[in-house]
């Protein structure tokens, strides 16, 4: 194990190998074999036919044009993008001030305020929904309050189980995970570019515009990825506060594995979900580059 | 003067706004304590009076220890082995120089481009196959998963923020890698460590989305919640065992960021 210092040429080129297996063990086995293999497994199967069994029968594509085929899964998919879109939308527009105010105005309260963005981030998803379940319901807490104070006389059935109910819920479900990505961004802008287009008589607005919003646009782009990719697939929020009018993408999939009971069927879907993802990702990446990384 | 002038009521409006944000991060989930003390089967308006009977009926409901037995021990599991696995994954990255610990540590945190309904099913495809089928050792296996992105980022920054001089004094001294990480490395990284165990624990303890397509028999925590979400009787109920969550979860999280930064701080103000 030991060797002798001093003649090295790079402290890298003598990781002896056992250390070096040992330490890439743990993290290659579940790399390896509970996500990549775990995924092959998901694109096999949707190449399958449903027969009952486990990995379904035969060498299919049926999967695939049925969903390219039947009109509900094109009315659902695009939901589906239309609500992550304006949910995607509603908390990067409004994590960005908050992100701003964080980068060059908090002073001392910089960590507190952090902290207390950062903080829901760690409690229960489960718990957040049904939070807004209580608030939007037929006796809830929203339509209560309005009978209260003399705004309405009867109570109202249109705040819950409606599609703008998901994304409201899932906006402020996803809120925290928008604000870091782009807190990071501007708090990376170098103080110089900025004194740099002062000094060149750019207005206040106008150094926003050309400095700093172009200098932040790789945050910005990650806080959308960010909050696009677990909304566009979620199932719990439709299922809580969206009724059938919201039937997202996810709920399709997540009935195939339950009472509709067609694995190599819900596979296709998720193979489908996951080029949906690659191509927002290609396009974000795009995006990215012409804005110049410096991630 | 005036730009500076301007620069301050830009910061102020702002402020208030931030201000306006926090209410509305917040309020709806300060809701769940509030009408949990509320005497009325109905979270709404107006409160009925002050009770602690829907904290009482938490005691003593064989279904509900059962399932916090079943979050408490797989929590705890899982959040060791994403914490070894984020430790390892990320000393690797840095140090290992090799394209395979590179890879690793980007699959590692692929999960955050993967909705939760697709990793659950693709674990419960994989489970399955192997034998498991939905139980507890399915579920430890995801949650790993689940968390390991963040571990990885937490211990990956950690790592980072340690000067090499002090690894590569330790090398030159003549200690070996396993030396080296397990007497350097580890303990100056302890505070993240913990952190990351922390992190993945509550990640563990509060996931719903995976969890529902893995869990057998034995039902966890939020698992529970869910199904106690049908009947409108326990609602009360469900939300004293909300504040009771929320409340740990808070203690939990707030401890860990406190770690976390106070370990960087502490690495920055004496380098050597």
């Amino acid at each position: 194990m030991s060797t002798i210092a001093g003649t090295r040429p790079l402290p890298e080129n003598r990781i002896s190998p056992v250390f070096r297996f040992a330490m890439l063990l743990p993290g290659g086995l579940v790399t390896f074999f509970l996500i990549l293999f775990a995924l092959g497994l998901v694109v096999f199967l949707a190449f399958r036919g449903n027969d009952g069994s486990l990995l379904g029968v035969g060498l299919t594509a049926e999967n695939f044009v049925t969903v390219a085929t039947d009109p509900l899964y094109w009315t659902v998919t695009l939901r589906s993008l239309v609500i992550a879109g304006l949910v995607t939308l509603a908390t990067v527009v409004t994590a960005y001030p908050v992100a701003y105010y964080l980068a060059f105005h908090a002073g001392r309260r910089r960590n507190l305020l952090l902290f207390l963005v950062t903080l829901p981030f760690w409690t229960s998803y489960l718990l957040r929904v049904f939070a807004w379940k209580i608030v939007l319901a037929y006796n809830g807490v929203l339509n209560s309050a309005f009978i209260e104070t003399g705004l309405w006389k009867e109570p109202t059935l249109a705040f819950l189980n409606t599609p703008a109910a998901v994304v409201v819920t899932l906006a402020h479900a996803y809120a925290p995970f928008a604000i870091l990505p782009i807190y990071v961004a501007l708090d990376t802008i170098p103080k110089s570019l900025l004194e740099a287009a002062s000094d060149l008589g750019a207005r206040p607005f106008t150094s926003f515009r050309r400095v700093v919003l172009p200098n932040s646009m790789p945050g910005v782009l990650a806080a959308a990825l960010v909050v696009f990719v677990p909304t566009v697939g979620d199932y719990v929020t439709p299922a809580m506060v969206g009724g059938p009018a919201s039937t997202m993408i996810g709920t399709l999939i997540q009935s195939q594995f339950g009472k509709a009971n067609d694995w190599p069927f819900g596979a296709a879907l998720s193979v489908c979900v996951m080029l949906v993802i690659l191509c927002v990702v290609l396009v974000a990446r795009g995006a990215d580059r012409r804005f110049g990384s410096r991630t | 003067m005036s730009a500076r002038a301007d620069i301050n009521s830009d910061g102020r409006w702002l402020g208030v706004y931030v201000l306006g944000y926090l209410v509305f991060l917040y309020l709806p989930v300060l809701l769940i304590p509030l009408f949990s003390f509320n005497n009325s089967i109905q979270a709404a308006f107006p409160l009925q009076g002050f009770t602690l009977e829907w904290y009482r009926t938490l005691y003593g409901n064989p279904a509900l220890s059962d399932a916090l037995a079943n979050s408490l021990v797989i929590g705890v599991i899982a959040a060791f082995g994403a914490t070894l696995c984020g430790i390892t994954v990320s000393y690797m990255d840095l140090y290992g120089r090799s394209p395979l610990a590179a890879t690793i540590s980007a699959i590692a945190r692929l999960p955050i481009l993967i909705p939760g309904v697709i990793v659950g099913i693709s674990l419960l495809i994989l489970v399955n196959l192997i034998g498991l089928g939905p139980s507890r050792v399915s579920i430890v296996l995801s949650h790993i998963l689940v968390a390991l992105p963040t571990t990885v980022v937490v211990m990956r920054s950690r790592f980072a923020a340690i000067p090499k001089t002090i690894r590569e004094a330790a090398l030159d001294l003549g200690a070996s890698d396993w030396t080296t990480f397990r007497r350097v490395m580890l303990p100056l990284s302890a505070p993240a460590v913990l952190s990351a165990f922390m992190l993945s624990f509550l990640i563990s303890f509060d996931e719903f989305i995976v969890v529902f397509f893995l869990a057998g028999t034995e039902p966890t925590l939020p698992l529970y919640i869910w199904s106690q979400l049908r009947f409108p009787r326990s609602l009360p109920t469900v939300m004293a065992l909300g504040t009771v969550i929320l409340t740990v979860s808070f203690i939990i999280a707030g401890t860990a960021e406190i770690l976390r930064h106070r370990g960087l701080g502490a690495a920055r103000r004496n380098p050597a």
